[in-house]
């Protein structure tokens, strides 16, 4: 019987990952056991929101991670909100909810690139980042930032959305739209991407549901769950869109559902759009909070985000507990791992989109000690290449000629 | 100066290479470097490259506070990396700690660290402020000394806050220009 090997792969990995160490034991070529070392990015967030009042703790906590700063601070803000009795204009829910719809386009594009990446298939990198320039200028046309958007503030929010943005934004879309049907149709259709992604990194329903999956990956292993359906908030009870599910259980299911999720997306975009109310954007909140408990639930891109709010009855948060999705994937994707090659390592990790700067807030550190480290770019490569041998060979997808911008 | 170390300095100049480290960041700054690398903005263009590992790079480009679990790293892959070597910080984070500064598990900005030659602040920093640190920085290196001797700062928002009000000042004159030819086209017609 061969000897297991055990690799340890990071902390530091180049191009688009953040700092997390992976130790990952061989039997050959599959991957019988793996181990997640993370903790590298923890600032103590929950902790310097007890210092700081309501507004100042909102800063800090939209800093959460870069990519879904708006649904962390909406999600804190809902629970601050509810146990201060206030209800925030109709108006301001409508701009909270096309942020949040923006934030979502934004996310998975990026996501699909970074898959794209990984499986050594960058024109579609390339092309998703393009696009997402589209996104963001609409953000930065609105709020004046391309990243953490400083849009919501207790109460309400503090930019109104003007007329001639509107026409902007419906030009975004329709622009979006008719990328991401190419996007679509290339994830539906295309026979190499199905050859490398089909059968990769399985979760079954079962195992989606007894290691906690949220969001894309629990909803692509079959389940229909959305916080956005299940538990609506601000005004999603009234807004018709489709959850997103495709039972394919694996890598592939769960791109699929991205790119379908972007489409629906655009739809709520365009609902808010037409109808969106007249009226105040901004409600009076007061200074102090009275005691109390709360948790709010919100639906980010990556799945739900739970934020629990304990308060004191003075204006200084007494405890602030933020359970960010990327954190409830996790032990669903250790699982995923194991049984497959360790070619197939990066796409996984990659495919539950993970987002380090959420998770690493009250994880208990990890000593890394390890002799020798492989790189994250070697697994990559090594990944690409033994494709390429099986004949899989995604960097020869054709793509349209011509595109117009 | 041998010509050996002339083509080395002319190789940094002309294609530096930089690796990216997360010390800490919020991940906002380093989509931004990421975004500074994909075709609206295009770095490589400069002949920038990205490079898995700090062996092979010139450039260390940082996001984020240092927090506890990073300094060592972040020092590691400092020494790792060849001479001579520089230093970007990226984002308000990177420059001071920012937003984290005070946080218990937060050392403070790079430079709390490791030496740094550039500073480019902003929450997160727009990948043209990126590109301009990177550009100056490229830039400095031309002349004789291979370390600039003061660190560069991009300030973006003066910047951008100068070319509005030339783009203003600018569109003045063409006004009163138009005014004063609409004027005489006028009286002529008149006449
Ligand atoms: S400067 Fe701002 S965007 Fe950049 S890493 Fe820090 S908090 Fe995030």
């Amino acid at each position: 019987m061969s000897k297991n090997l055990v690799i340890p792969i990071g902390p530091q990995h180049p191009s688009l990952k953040e700092p997390a160490c992976f130790t990952i034991t061989l039997e050959g070529e599959k991957v019988i056991e793996a181990d997640i070392g993370i903790g590298y990015n923890h600032r103590g967030i929950e902790k310097s929101c007890e210092s700081r009042n309501y507004y100042q703790a909102l800063y800090i906590i939209e800093r959460v991670c870069g990519i879904c700063s708006h649904s962390h601070s909406t999600c804190y803000l809902s629970g601050v909100e509810k146990l201060a009795g206030v209800e925030i204009p109709r108006r301001a829910a409508f701009i909270r909810t096309i942020f949040g719809e923006l934030e979502r386009l934004h996310s998975h594009l990026l996501w699909l690139g970074v898959a794209g990446h990984e499986i050594g298939f960058d024109t579609l990198f390339m092309y998703t980042w393009r696009d997402r320039e589209l996104v963001l200028d609409i953000l930065a046309m609105l709020c004046g930032n391309r990243v953490n958007y400083g849009i919501n503030t207790l109460g309400g929010v503090r930019r109104d959305l003007e007329p001639q943005h509107i026409d902007d934004i419906r030009r975004m879309c329709a622009k979006i739209e008719e990328r991401n049907n190419y996007y679509v149709n290339l994830a539906l259709s295309d026979a190499t991407l199905a050859a490398r992604l089909s059968g990769v990194g399985m979760l079954s329903k079962e195992d989606a549901l007894k290691y906690g999956a949220v969001g894309p990956v629990l909803r692509a292993s079959g389940v229909k769950s959305d916080t956005r359906r299940n538990d609506p908030y601000l005004i999603y009870p009234e807004i018709p869109f489709d959850v997103i599910t495709y039972d394919s259980c694996d890598v592939f299911g769960r791109v699929v559902v991205r790119v379908l999720e972007i489409n629906e997306s655009i739809k709520i975009i365009r609902y808010c759009l037409d109808n969106m109310p007249d009226g105040d954007i901004i409600a009076k909140m007061p200074r102090k909070i009275p005691a109390g408990e709360v948790v709010s639930r919100y639906e980010a891109p990556r799945g739900e985000d739970v934020h629990f709010i304990k308060a004191n009855g003075t204006d200084i948060p007494e405890r602030v507990k933020v359970r960010a999705p990327s954190e409830a994937n996790w032990h669903s994707m250790a699982h995923m791992l194991k049984g497959d090659y360790l070619a197939d390592t990066p796409i996984i990790i990659a495919a539950i989109d993970p987002c380090y700067s959420c998770t690493d807030r009250a994880i208990t550190l990890n000593n890394a000690a390890g002799s020798k480290r492989t790189d994250w770019e070697a697994i990559r490569k090594h990944g690409i290449e033994f494709y390429r041998n099986k004949g899989v060979d995604v960097s020869r997808i054709l793509l349209p000629e011509k595109i117009n911008y | 100066m041998n010509p050996l170390k002339k083509l080395i300095k002319w190789a940094q100049r002309k294609s530096p290479w930089i690796i990216h480290f997360n010390a800490g960041a919020c991940n906002g700054c380093d989509i931004e470097v990421v975004d500074a690398l994909t075709p609206r903005f295009d770095l490589e263009r400069f002949g920038v490259l990205q490079k898995g590992s700090p062996r092979h790079a010139d450039v260390l480009v940082c996001t984020g506070a240092v927090t506890m679990q990073t300094a060592d790293r972040l020092k590691n892959i400092y020494d790792q990396m060849a001479e001579p070597k520089f230093v970007v910080a990226v984002g308000t984070c990177a420059c001071s700690g920012g937003v984290f500064g005070d946080c218990y598990c937060v050392k403070g900005g790079i430079d709390a660290v490791i030496p740094v030659s550039a500073y480019i602040p902003g929450c997160a920093a727009r990948p043209e402020a990126i590109i301009d640190g990177v550009v100056k920085l490229l830039s400095t290196l031309e002349d004789k000394k291979l370390q600039p001797k003061n660190p560069i700062v991009i300030n973006s928002e003066k910047e951008l806050a100068d070319m509005l009000d030339e783009a203003e000042a600018a569109e003045e004159n063409t006004e009163t220009e138009n005014f004063e030819e609409n004027k005489a086209k006028e009286d002529n017609e008149n006449a």
